[in-house]
């Protein structure tokens, strides 16, 4: 089990000045969900939470460590990150994107073994593309390379999952299945900590929401205080109407 | 996919054996066997051991150099189409040679030059691809191709104004050819060594496959990595080109037909680039020898002609 802390972090977005400063603690059992309009700098703070990028000042801590004090095979081993979009130069089928996973598990002269073929093969099955395996990853409908994306983070199973708008592409089934499996892994134990677009994926399935706005500033805090329609309607620059169903709110976007 | 490398080790050994055997004296499969044996004529002997091998070694080395510092460039800028010809580091190299073949140094230092042109090729294109901002793959092709065509207008400008007596020399080294390979043991050298490097490596390869920003996420360190497969691939290069002249396709289509059939582990495809460049090289230089024996022909343009269609027709039929 891991903790991600953000100490008075100002993430790096290019010509913006300095936003308010993020000081959060991400924890086990915790699912966020990252809101905010397009260009709120969502990808930039995910990007700099799993030390790929430095931030303007403060820092990532995993646990009690600083990111920049860890080697990237350390920190592979503690958190995965799906992005929001992938490269694929080459050809590669499905179950060799999964086992890509396991890279940070394996010394360099180790290859793949039935364990790991196991687990890529489990999370597959999970992500529902088992029967996909064999398939080129160019051959795949957008979705679908979602849900490998996704299958290949289960691989690597990390204690801390960010993700880049997990529910892109995918169809409404996908989207339940997808965010029921994560907040299953938060369940277990793990971090969730994602991005949406879907203020209603967020109500339903996150414990913790961050609002970014576009201007820097940022609130946090446990979902239901923060899922309030007047800041919400702030957030996005657009009106919403609420309503209530199974107990949790629905906001559903209305022109003035 | 061991089979696989080990069908490319016996194709491998049945093309140096025929490259053995054939030229403008047939040795016949007994004959061989004679020679190996330590008997034979003397005429047998001294094609085998003092001609032959040492020229088809050298074809194995060089071809084997080629293939594998294009899958190398090809993981590093994420494009199946680099290879050293694209990226001016064989132009870098001819400059450096013709440079010497001009001002009449001798076999040696023509190797020096030749190598610190391609070394010298390499570090402008790297260098000027990184500017001040970052060292997108797209720049680093993009300038490999603007300065690949600058060495070629220097090429062409120093053949201008070369005495025409000096000109046949220049322009076999400029086609490619392996009769200017003294001893085949530093490029075969430098080929093992390289290899039982970038081995271990061969998964962080497959996973910078993916794109940096992935492969970070994967637990690569990317830059030391990157700087590591660009060095070594430009030292494959220098090698190839100091051995053998400047050869066109076999960095570009050996890997690229590799991985239609083998996919794209690199693991997989780095050998088997080194046996299936070596085979390549080794075959047209056989062709080379003999199409029009006594005379010979520039390997390079065997390579071309064979490279040209094959590649073109892969591309067509993909995406």
């Amino acid at each position: 089990m891991s903790t991600l802390h953000a100490r008075d972090v100002i993430i790096n977005v290019p010509g913006r000045p300095d936003s308010y400063a993020l000081n959060m603690d991400i924890e086990p059992g915790q699912t966020w969900g990252v809101l905010g309009p397009n260009g709120a700098g969502k990808t930039t703070l995910l990007h700099t939470l799993a030390g790929l990028l430095p931030p303007r000042s403060g820092q990532v801590m995993l646990n009690a460590t600083s990111l920049t004090k860890l080697k990237r095979r350390d920190i592979a081993r503690h958190l995965g990150l799906v992005f929001q979009e992938r490269q694929d130069s080459f050809p590669a089928t499905v179950i060799e994107t999964a086992l890509i996973g396991r890279h940070p598990w394996l010394s360099a002269w180790e290859s793949e073994q039935g364990e790991d073929l196991d687990r890529a093969q489990h999370a597959l099955a999970a992500l529902d593309v088992d029967h996909l395996s064999d398939r080129l990853l160019n051959t795949l409908s957008g979705g679908e390379r979602q849900r490998v994306a996704i299958a290949t983070l289960m691989t690597q199973n990390p204690d801390v999952l960010l993700l880049d708008e997990p529910t892109n592409h995918l169809d409404l089934h996908h989207q339940v299945r997808v965010m029921n499996i994560l907040r299953g892994q938060a369940d277990a134990g793990k971090t969730v900590f994602m991005c949406l677009h879907d203020l209603n994926l967020a109500a339903r399935w996150c414990s913790h929401v961050l609002l970014l706005y576009t201007n820097g500033d940022a609130c946090w805090g446990p979902a239901e205080s923060m899922l309030q329609p007047s800041a919400l309607e702030r957030l996005y620059n657009q009106k919403l109407a609420t309503v209530e169903i199974d107990g949790a709110p629905v906001f559903v976007p209305v022109s003035s | 996919m061991t089979r696989s490398l080990l069908c490319l080790v016996v194709v491998s050994l049945a093309a140096v054996l025929l490259a053995l055997a054939l030229g403008s004296v047939t040795i016949p499969p007994r004959g061989l066997l004679d020679v190996i044996q330590g008997e034979g004529s003397a005429l047998h002997r001294t094609l085998l051991w003092d001609l032959r091998l040492p020229r088809t070694l050298a074809a194995f080395a060089t071809g084997g150099l080629l293939a594998v510092a294009g899958a190398l460039m090809q993981v590093l800028l994420r494009n199946p189409l680099a290879d050293p010809y694209v990226l001016g580091l064989s132009g870098g190299a001819a400059v450096g040679a013709l440079l010497a073949m001009l001002t009449g140094l001798g076999t040696l230092l023509i190797s020096g030059s030749a190598f610190a042109g391609a070394m010298l090729a390499t570090v402008l294109v790297f260098g000027l691809a990184h500017g001040t901002g970052s060292w997108t793959p797209s720049r680093l092709v993009l300038t490999g191709v603007v300065v690949a065509a600058g060495w070629g207008a220097v090429i062409t400008l120093m053949l201008a104004v070369t005495p025409s007596y000096k000109l046949p020399g220049m322009l076999y080294w400029l086609m490619g050819d392996v009769s200017y390979a003294r001893t085949p043991w530093p490029p075969l050298i430098v080929l093992a060594l390289s290899l039982v490097a970038i081995l271990p490596l061969a998964r962080n390869l497959n996973v910078l496959a993916r794109g940096p920003m992935q492969a970070a996420a994967l637990g690569v360190s990317v830059r030391p990595l990157e700087w590591t497969i660009y060095l070594l691939a430009s030292l494959l290069t220098a090698t190839a080109v100091t051995t053998a002249g400047s050869i066109g396709f076999v960095g570009l289509i050996v890997p690229h037909m590799l991985r239609l059939v083998l996919g794209n582990d690199q693991r997989i495809i780095l050998p088997a680039c080194a046996l299936a460049g070596g085979t390549l090289l080794v075959l047209a230089d056989t062709l080379a020898r003999t199409v029009i024996a006594p005379e010979q022909l520039p390997v390079g343009v065997i390579t071309a002609l064979l490279g040209v269609p094959t590649f073109l027709y892969l591309l067509h039929r993909s995406r």
